[in-house]
């Protein structure tokens, strides 16, 4: 409704101040405020952001820290395999009878028994049955085998209880000494040789993970320097006000702080992902005979926590080592340029 | 001040460029710093801002002599000069006011310290309107007048202006060498070069003219 003349237009007197009336109360503080005219921006970054060799290196980075995430992965499921398959062999050992002449094979299995069982430490032992014996040497020698015919020798399974109080090498004379052509095998060359060949793995993937940060290393140098090419106005005009050659450091690592720290990232959760989806693949009975055979071999082949925990390892490595680099490259620069 | 004592300058394995100049800039001076293109003269304000080092001779700069200098200690020495050039050397992505604010920033200033000094220098130079404006939309005055106030929110002790009214029409250089005076009476030693003939018989001022490698101070 139009004002009644002769009166000024007043606003409608109200209970309480609306939204839009706080809203324009704190503009007008915020406008009164000494020195800012509401025009003033945030402050800019002193080297602009578009500047910094941005999305493709974003794009190596992120690559590098993929793959560099993988390679984790790979190592830490080796690793667990090789420490499962390590474990499940030193928590046994076996005893074998060879048979000789004039030598009664029950009788001297029953005796290996007795003297396994008489060593601390030791849980069940058992002697393997014909029906297993026959079972193992079916694949090189048929089925129907007559195992008195043939000197076969008997194995019997020896679990470790508790292996820190058991002596081993008591045992292994003790069997050696009272069981006619007894031997002892504690898988240790097996064991060795698992050990190391997780550690050739992980040595090889560190090896690999070394080659990928460098790589990432030299791409940061070079983009650095790039970045350092294309502002050199911005570095000539910092010299001239006066500052300090770590400042352009810092100017220059802020940006490619938050580069690698998003590189990292989308490389860490790209990785995360693929190692999600092998863990359901493996789980499920997907039907593929690869996977069917990895879980074979490996004892599955999801990533756990110290592959996930290496992953975050790997984020925070990239987005510091890409912060270090740049910072080392402008140093450098700039050391030239004087 | 500055002081120059048998200065010489070559560049790599060419000609000396500047020979035996030994001269001294003292607090509160005011002169015009002259001679043909090619004379010299920049290479001369490099040295007086540290930014050259002589091939021979020595050049004491507030107290103490750059040959000794640590690299480190240049940026401090050099906070305590202005500089102006003829091109401007402003950053284009930043705002008048950034731009100005830049040396502040260098030293590790809040902006809450510095905003009302640098909106009032802008208003001094009569850039109180245009400090949201980006360097590309300013004109040549415009940002000379910017690039004087980024040489001088510090309160330098020194100001060399190189070609400072080289771009811009006789009215405003007529502006520029009155804001120049105003910041000599007001403490601050000012060294202008120019060969603006028409500029230095507007100001009672010492020259020092370069000619083939040497200087002549006319007091």
């Amino acid at each position: 409704m139009p004002p009644r003349p002769g009166k000024p237009a007043r606003p409608a007197k109200r209970s309480g101040p609306s939204g839009v009336e706080k809203l324009r109360s704190s503009l007008k503080r915020r406008m009164a405020r000494p020195g800012a005219r509401g025009e003033l921006r945030p402050s800019a970054p002193i080297v602009p952001s578009q500047a910094v060799a941005g999305r493709a290196l974003t794009l190596v980075v992120a690559i590098m820290s993929f793959l560099a995430c993988l390679t984790v992965g790979a190592v830490t499921i080796i690793h667990e395999a090789a420490n499962a398959w390590s474990n499940d062999l030193v928590r046994e050992v076996t005893i074998q009878i060879r048979p000789a002449d004039g030598v009664d094979m029950l009788r001297e299995i029953e005796k290996a028994i007795a003297v396994a069982r008489e060593f601390p430490g030791v849980g069940a032992v058992r002697a393997l049955s014909d029906e297993e014996t026959k079972a193992l040497l079916q694949p090189w020698l048929g089925a129907g085998l007559d195992l008195e015919s043939l000197p076969v020798p008997r194995l019997i399974q020896v679990n470790i209880a508790d292996a820190a109080i058991l002596d081993l090498a008591g045992l292994r004379q003790a069997v050696v000494e009272q069981v006619n052509g007894a031997s002892l095998d504690d898988h240790s060359l097996w064991t060795d040789r698992l050990a190391a060949m997780a550690n050739a793995v992980v040595f090889g993937g560190v090896a690999i993970l070394a080659l990928v940060l460098g790589s990432m290393v030299l791409s940061v140098v070079f983009a650095t320097r790039a970045a350092m090419a294309g502002n050199r106005d911005v570095v000539e005009v910092l010299h001239f006000v006066g500052a300090e050659d770590g400042f352009v450091a810092r100017e220059f690592q802020r940006h490619f702080l938050l580069l690698g720290l998003k590189g990292g990232l989308a490389g860490g959760l790209a990785a995360c992902a693929v190692f999600l989806v092998l863990g359901v693949l493996a789980d499920g009975n997907t039907g593929l005979a690869g996977m069917e055979q990895a879980v074979v071999l490996f004892g599955g082949v999801s990533v756990g926590l110290a592959g996930y925990l290496g992953v975050l390892a790997v984020i925070f490595l990239v987005t510091v080592l890409t912060a270090a680099t740049s910072r080392v490259a402008v140093h450098a620069h700039l050391r030239r340029i004087d | 001040m500055i002081r120059f004592e048998n200065v010489g300058l070559r560049y790599g394995m060419g000609p000396e460029v500047l020979r035996d100049l030994s001269f001294e800039i003292k607090p509160q001076s005011f002169q015009f710093l002259t001679g043909p293109s090619g004379a010299g003269k920049t290479s001369l304000m490099r040295l007086l801002f540290l930014s050259l080092t002589p091939t021979r001779g020595l050049i004491k700069a507030f107290g103490k002599d750059t040959s000794a200098l640590k690299k480190s200690q240049i940026p401090a020495l050099r906070r305590r000069i202005g500089i102006v050039f003829q091109d401007f050397r402003l950053l284009d992505h930043l705002t008048t006011y950034e731009n100005v604010a830049l040396p502040l920033r260098v030293v590790g200033q809040e902006e809450s310290q510095y905003r009302s000094d640098v909106v009032e220098l802008l208003k001094w130079v009569g850039l109180g309107e245009r400090m949201h404006v980006l360097p590309p939309v300013l004109s040549g005055g415009e940002k000379q007048r910017a690039a004087i106030a980024r040489a001088l929110i510090t309160r330098p002790e020194l100001l060399l202006a190189d070609e400072p009214t080289g771009n811009v029409d006789p009215p405003l250089a007529r502006r520029l060498l009155r804001l120049f005076i105003e910041l000599n009476r007001l403490g601050t030693s000012v060294v202008i070069a120019t060969h603006d003939l028409a500029l230095m018989e507007q100001v009672d001022a010492r020259r020092m003219e370069l000619g083939e490698g040497r200087l002549v101070i006319h007091d």
